[in-house]
């Protein structure tokens, strides 16, 4: 049962991400969601209508914070202005977890703005651990950790990207946002089966999944969030669902937005899975 | 245990994914340093049945520019038609060489863009100048956005203050200076700019890459406000006396100080300032601009 200490025991169902584009049919509908997921970043402003949204929001709906730029993998310390201001907005928005990626993408105080892969290394399982649990001391709520989709694999790895996320998670004690679309994305772009993934991962740690779709190219799949959810990952999500119970489940869509309806139904599809685990969840989903 | 530290390969491959694609948007053969691209990926990159390191690496180097270059464009719209879709993308690259993000947002990305257009004009050719001006509007837009607002002083408050009193401003008010009056052309661009993103499929121009054809502006100092009321971004002219007065207060001088700056630059008559400096406060009270300055920083500044 993934109701546990990694999402605060919460029983959120489904949820979908919360986009700009779907801001006045939110408004003027008052759709009946079970939450909403905010990227972090662009709510930590100083004032505005950022922030002035998110209040309206927050009257109404449930509010899980997901992040882009914590890089728990990188080897330089955190902006203590970027923590000082994801703090601020935890308490804002009462999120009962938060979430950012296993990756890195900062370098001395340099950012690319992009989801790096880490090399799967004992170096970089101590270092990323040690910065995850700090980060999670620091916020004083649970921190869960995504795996993120990959398009390049290291020489140094000295695991397989599953036994790196166990390692990392047991280490800082911490949560696992598991993205079933990013495992499907990494199988075909690093050749490896995506089941095995899945069935290795330390089901009592999901905090959360992850779906989407993604693109694909002639030589890999890119992660884009424009697509619905494919057949294969839907085959993920209910492996994931078995192993670890109902589980708060958020549909991302990026790019290509469709309407509100579109993407929340296609979020609801997620209901044919937890309907067979826990119906009582995919009812607080409805 | 691996050979090549987590720090090595996150130095390696940070310096690659930010090196600058050619035209053809691919990676270049050659690291900065002068190694070839295709050893450098290769000594901590792992090929695959289907792509090289070299290529595995490209994957990486391309979104980071697609993801940077985009971000610009969004903040500074009419830029890029004033100076042409192909030169603002050279101007990017130029620009974020020189200043990589240092921020954890995307949001500060383009903050330094404007002074670090004043030095290197070429990218802007005969429009430079204008460049500048739009630039800094642009950006003004964005700090004036999401900046802070704080509780403002009512004009009963303010007018229990005397010369040697300090005040501050509200943090999203936004004093911009420009060599040619440019705030209508920015808003006329930017509507252009959202009309042409709520068409879908709509056919631009073949050379859209092109510079934009403007009407005739001349140069004439202009001082703007950009500020914030219910949510929304506005643009405001003010006097050269208005400007100058705002920007002392902002720079923490004293009121009488201030003052002083505004009607002393604009050369006001001594018998009209009484009567002038009492409605820019009014003005001024009425838009919730003036707040009681922060004592922590006024303490650390006097």
């Amino acid at each position: 049962m993934s109701s546990n200490r990694f999402n605060a025991f919460s029983n959120h169902g489904i949820g979908i991400g919360l986009r700009i584009p779907h801001y006045e049919h939110i408004f003027s509908r008052k759709p009946v969601v079970d939450w909403f997921e905010i990227i972090s970043e662009n709510f930590m402003t100083d004032g505005g209508r950022p922030l002035h949204t998110l209040d309206r929001i927050l009257e109404q709906y449930r509010v899980v914070q997901h992040g882009v730029s914590m890089y728990f993998g990188s080897v330089t310390e955190p902006d203590p202005e970027h923590l000082k201001r994801l703090k601020t907005l935890v308490r804002r928005t009462n999120t009962p977890w938060l979430s950012d990626h296993l990756c890195w993408g900062s370098v001395d105080g340099t950012y690319t703005h992009d989801l790096l892969p880490l090399p799967y290394t004992w170096e970089a399982v101590e270092r990323t651990a040690e910065r995850v649990r700090k980060v999670q001391d620091y916020l004083e709520i649970p921190v869960a950790v995504e795996n993120v989709s990959s398009y390049a694999a290291f020489t140094a790895s000295e695991m397989t990207e599953w036994e790196f996320l166990n390692e990392v998670v047991e280490r800082a004690d911490c949560g696992i946002l598991l993205d079933v679309n990013n495992i499907y994305v990494s199988s075909v772009n690093h050749e490896f089966e995506p089941m095995e993934y899945v069935n290795a991962v330390l089901a009592e740690r999901v905090a959360q999944i992850h779906i989407a779709g993604h693109s694909k190219y002639e030589k890999y799949i890119l992660d884009t969030h424009d697509h619905p959810v494919i057949d294969p990952v839907w085959n993920l999500y209910a492996r994931a669902i078995e192993l670890c119970g109902p589980t708060p489940t958020l549909l991302e869509w990026d790019d290509h937005i469709p309407s509100f309806d579109e993407v929340h139904a296609e979020a609801k599809k997620a209901e044919r899975y937890l309907n067979r685990t826990a119906p009582e969840m995919a009812q607080a989903a409805q | 245990m691996s050979t090549i530290s987590l720090e090595q390969i996150q130095r390696e491959m940070a310096a690659a994914v930010m090196t600058p694609l050619t035209p053809d948007d691919n990676m270049r053969k050659e690291a900065p340093d002068g190694r070839s691209m295709e050893r450098v990926a290769a000594s901590f990159i792992a090929p695959n049945s289907r792509l090289t390191s070299f290529e595995r690496l490209e994957i990486y180097n391309r979104q980071y520019w697609y993801r940077v270059l985009g971000a610009l464009a969004e903040d500074f719209p009419a830029l890029r038609t004033v100076i042409g879709s192909r030169a603002f993308d050279a101007m990017s690259v130029g620009y974020l060489k020189a200043h990589p993000s240092r921020s954890f947002t995307l949001r500060n990305l383009g903050g330094q863009l404007a002074s670090w257009l004043t030095t290197n004009q070429h990218f802007a050719a005969r429009r430079a100048d204008l460049a500048v001006d739009v630039a800094r509007i642009e950006w003004a837009f964005v700090e004036a956005f999401d900046g802070a607002e704080h509780e403002p002083l009512t004009l009963e408050q303010i007018a229990t203050l005397d010369g040697g009193s300090y005040l501050a401003l509200q943090p999203h008010l936004q004093l911009v200076e420009l060599t040619y009056p440019v705030d209508d052309l920015v808003l006329n661009l930017h509507k252009q700019e959202k009309r042409q993103a709520t068409e879908a499929g709509v056919k631009h121009d073949e050379d859209d890459h092109a510079p934009a054809k403007l009407p005739p502006i001349r140069r004439k100092p202009t001082y703007l406000a950009a500020h914030r009321v219910d949510y929304s971004v506005y643009y405001l002219r003010l006097n050269r006396g208005e400007f100058h007065t705002l920007r002392a207060i902002r720079a923490g001088r004293p009121l009488g100080e201030a003052i002083e700056a505004g009607v002393t630059t604009a050369r006001v008559p001594a018998a009209r300032r009484p009567q002038l400096v009492r409605q820019w406060f009014t003005a001024w009270a009425e838009l919730g601009w003036i707040c009681a300055p922060d004592l922590d920083r006024l303490v650390r500044s006097t």
